[in-house]
């Protein structure tokens, strides 16, 4: 008397028509797959919304705390690269979005033109910020042991400080610049990680797309990557102002 | 024991299905490679087991050395080692992964009618990352250990030591992943692929614990992520986010860390939650009283636990205000764990109760689990807290809920659905026994704890006044017991996989899907996609069923 029969009054039997091969087996429809990887992607930019969103409360609460030094050293960075490389990036987050409408329009010539649009626009994203992140290390900004206060306790010393107008800063007030570039190479540096990822994946789809891949009706790989990018460009877009433009309303 | 509700097939004529998830493919890359949730869960069970063994072994090692007040069988920085390692395991690399990735992996697609969790390779990855991350683990023990204890508290981790810490948080960050994946997985499993007629309402409450632990995984272990990140920036180049000496604030670090780590408590305890709901109703052959506010309780506890942080904080300086604000918090938690204990005791009530094994672990569960609770409200209390914490009392108070109550329900949970998994049964006598050993060993264990720590003595060190030596030696001795009782379950359910009963398809007669079909499951789960039709913890929807198969046979 265990065995209590098998629940076989299923509806699936009845339906067994042709499946489209990147069918995977467990899903009942198309539909149901395309939608429950779209769900999963937008739980993983969750988690990528809280890995972020930790550092963004310590920037929270050293800003407070430091503002004038947050100012002072804000100063140091280069708003013209800045700028240009949020330009590049919503240009990358244009064509990463054409790039899908060409995937579910089937063309596949404009797909791969749009994909290789985007790793170019990654890789001149990334080149501008080494360029950055070189005249930090010129100027002994980088965290650590050789981490020099000079353009703040002696602004006139330093030509960016001295075109944003800085007052010599009391070193005790000076000092606290160091957590500044602290957040400042912890956030921009996870921002540029998750570029390169993403730039990865992009070479991994140019290939992809050549032979053919996402052209055929299944494009939800190339929605959920779309997702990822655009995630990345928000970052920026919200560490853009808060790194860059701190006192700019100012002036 | 005459009452049982164990009814097996006619043991001579009983065969295990030729077909069946086990059977399907053979070699070791066809499981290596899998994407089946039920191999996956396998795979899990076996490495689980091992790094249980491996922490297992090294509380050991502190149990010996504090049967004598000297610090005698190792020096005291190899005893800071230990313990580290002893935590890092057992938390990472047991208690985060051993009810979801096992047995929630197995059955959370039988219980609602899906053939395989949503995202097979993603579920197979987050194997492999647990895997990498455990095996960099033992790395790190092997090659010096790392002494900082498992919380990894700056500014010892990133300015006063010189062991692998970076080696080990790198450890935690990898299994943080595979666990941030298995909580993904779980929630778009259970939104998107229940069969048709399994509303939410109709879930099993196993389901329900897991969804929630699973909010917690995918919001909760990022951030502990990021404050790994930053202490090893902190090492390597000398960044100053939570230096001290250069504005930075290492209270900082225990809020970022403690933001995951106190709702990973609840990580681990919630799907132990759901195994309990489960046994109870089966053994009690009753609904689960009060279905929808045991439910809810899950998520309140999930939703209440992201605010109680601070509390591990009371003592660090942070402000009264914020002490006041996080106490009261904390003793809403308290509400729905309360809600689930009650509701489970009402189930029993008038119930046809039945004491095979997984229900005696369950009652552990109960008893221990509100102790374990209980003493946690007194360390909400700022005021106790002041003098509790840092002492035993906090050891033996996380002890009693993880492991009184987290593994007493995994023990259940594997005794439970062993023949489901296995399509065997374990041998009840002994496995009884062995739950009545563990229960014994437990108490033995960490009881005389409360007491050492209300005394007053400090955790972490390897050497303690001679005058406590009376309880710790009560101690030691009931871990030695604890041992055998967690020995014990290791050989005989080995055994029963070539020489236990034949299990049937349903040997407890409960009422939840992944009851209704075959034992071990097949690849596809079931023939064809279930429709529930009834609802969950209907025993008499299970009669019907039966009833119309006696009318059919005889017919």
């Amino acid at each position: 008397m265990s065995d209590s029969p098998v629940i076989a009054h299923g509806a699936s039997e009845v339906e067994h028509h042709e499946h489209p091969a990147y069918l995977r087996h467990h899903f009942e429809s198309v539909e149901q797959q395309a939608d429950t990887t779209n769900f999963a992607m937008w739980l993983f930019l969750l988690t990528e919304v809280m890995f972020f969103g930790g550092l963004f409360t310590a920037y929270l609460i050293y800003r407070n705390w430091y503002y004038p030094a947050f100012v002072a050293a804000s100063h140091q960075l280069n708003i013209f690269w800045g700028t240009a490389n949020t330009a590049v990036l919503i240009s990358s987050s244009f064509t990463m979005a054409m790039g899908v409408w060409c995937a579910e329009t089937r063309r596949k010539g404009g797909l791969v033109l749009c994909l290789v649009l985007t790793f170019l626009l990654g890789l001149v994203f990334l080149g501008i910020k080494s360029i950055e992140y070189s005249e930090k290390i010129e100027k002994h900004h980088v965290p650590g042991f050789h981490y020099s206060l000079k353009s703040f306790l002696d602004p006139d010393s330093d030509e960016a400080a001295k075109a944003a107008g800085d007052k010599p800063l009391p070193l005790d007030v000076a000092r606290h610049t160091e957590v500044y570039f602290s957040l400042y190479f912890a956030m921009t540096g996870m921002h540029a990680l998750h570029m390169i990822i993403g730039i990865a994946i992009l070479g991994f789809m140019i290939f992809r797309a050549r032979a053919g891949a996402y052209t055929a009706g299944h494009v939800t790989f190339v929605e959920n990557f779309g997702l990822y990018w655009h995630f990345v460009d928000i970052i920026w877009i919200f560490l853009f102002p808060l790194l860059y433009l701190i006192s700019r309303h100012a002036n | 024991m005459s009452a049982t509700i164990v009814s097996l097939p006619d043991q001579s004529t009983a065969r295990i299905p030729k077909v069946n998830f086990i059977t399907k493919e053979n070699g070791l890359l066809s499981w290596l490679l899998t994407g089946d949730h039920k191999r996956i869960a396998i795979l899990y069970l076996i490495s689980l087991s091992f790094f249980f063994f491996i922490g297992g072994a090294l509380a050991g090692l502190i149990r010996l050395e504090l049967l004598t007040p000297q610090a005698d069988l190792m020096a005291t920085d190899t005893y800071n080692k230990v313990f580290t390692m002893h935590g890092v395991i057992m938390i990472f690399f047991f208690l985060v992964p051993s009810v979801p990735a096992t047995l929630g992996n197995f059955l959370i697609p039988l219980m609602i009618g899906a053939k395989d969790l949503a995202l097979p390779k993603i579920n197979l990855l987050s194997w492999y990352l647990y895997i990498a991350g455990g095996l960099l683990a033992i790395y790190t023990m092997a090659t010096g250990g790392v002494d900082t204890g498992w919380t990894f508290t700056t500014p010892l981790s990133t300015h006063y030591v010189n062991t692998n810490v970076l080696t080990t948080g790198l450890a935690v960050f990898i299994a943080g992943f595979s666990s941030i994946f298995t909580g993904l997985n779980f929630l778009v499993t259970i939104h998107k692929m229940r069969c048709p007629g399994m509303t939410w309402f109709k879930l099993p409450l196993f389901v329900w614990a897991h969804y929630a632990a699973s909010i917690l995984m995918v919001l909760g272990t990022p951030v502990v992520a990021i404050a790994i990140v930053l202490v090893a920036l902190e090492r390597t180049i000398g960044i100053g986010v939570f230096d001290p000496t250069k504005g930075g604030d290492p209270i900082l670090f225990q809020h970022l860390f403690w933001f995951y780590s106190h709702p990973a408590v609840y990580i681990m305890i919630l799907p132990g939650m759901g195994v309990i709901s489960e046994t109870i109703s089966t053994f009690s052959r009753k609904r689960v009283f009060g279905y929808t506010a045991v439910a809810f309780s899950s998520v309140a506890i999930a939703v209440f636990g992201f605010f109680v942080w601070a509390h591990h904080m009371f003592i660090m300086g942070i402000s009264n205000y914020a002490v006041l604000v996080f106490s009261l918090l904390t003793m809403l938690v308290a509400v729905p764990s309360a809600i689930k204990i009650f509701n489970w005791t009402f189930t029993l009530y008038k119930g046809s109760i039945t004491f095979e094994t997984p229900m005696l672990y369950t009652f552990g569960f109960m008893g221990l689990f509100t102790i374990g609770g209980l003493t946690g409200v007194f360390l909400g209390t700022s005021g106790t807290d002041i003098h509790l914490t840092e002492t035993y009392f906090i050891v033996a108070h996380f002890h009693f809920v993880m492991v009184g109550g987290m593994l007493m329900a995994f023990l259940a949970g594997i005794h439970f659905w062993w023949p489901k998994m296995t399509g065997r049964m374990y041998p009840e006598k002994i496995s009884q026994l062995a739950a009545v050993i563990t229960f014994i060993g437990f108490n033995f264990t960490f009881f005389p704890q409360f007491i050492l720590g209300t005394l007053g003595m400090p955790r972490r060190y390897a050497s303690y006044p001679p005058e406590f030596q009376v309880l710790n030696v009560f101690s030691t001795a009931g871990a030695t017991i604890l041992g055998v009782g967690y020995l014990l379950p290791v050989l005989y359910l080995t055994w029963s996989l070539k020489y236990g009963a034949i299990a049937g398809n349903n040997p407890w007669q409960a009422t939840g899907l992944e009851w209704q079909t075959q034992s071990p499951p097949l690849t596809e789960n079931f023939t064809s996609t279930p429709i529930m039709d009834h609802e969950a913890y209907d025993y008499d929807w299970l009669d019907k069923q039966k009833e119309k198969e006696v009318t059919t046979s005889v017919g």
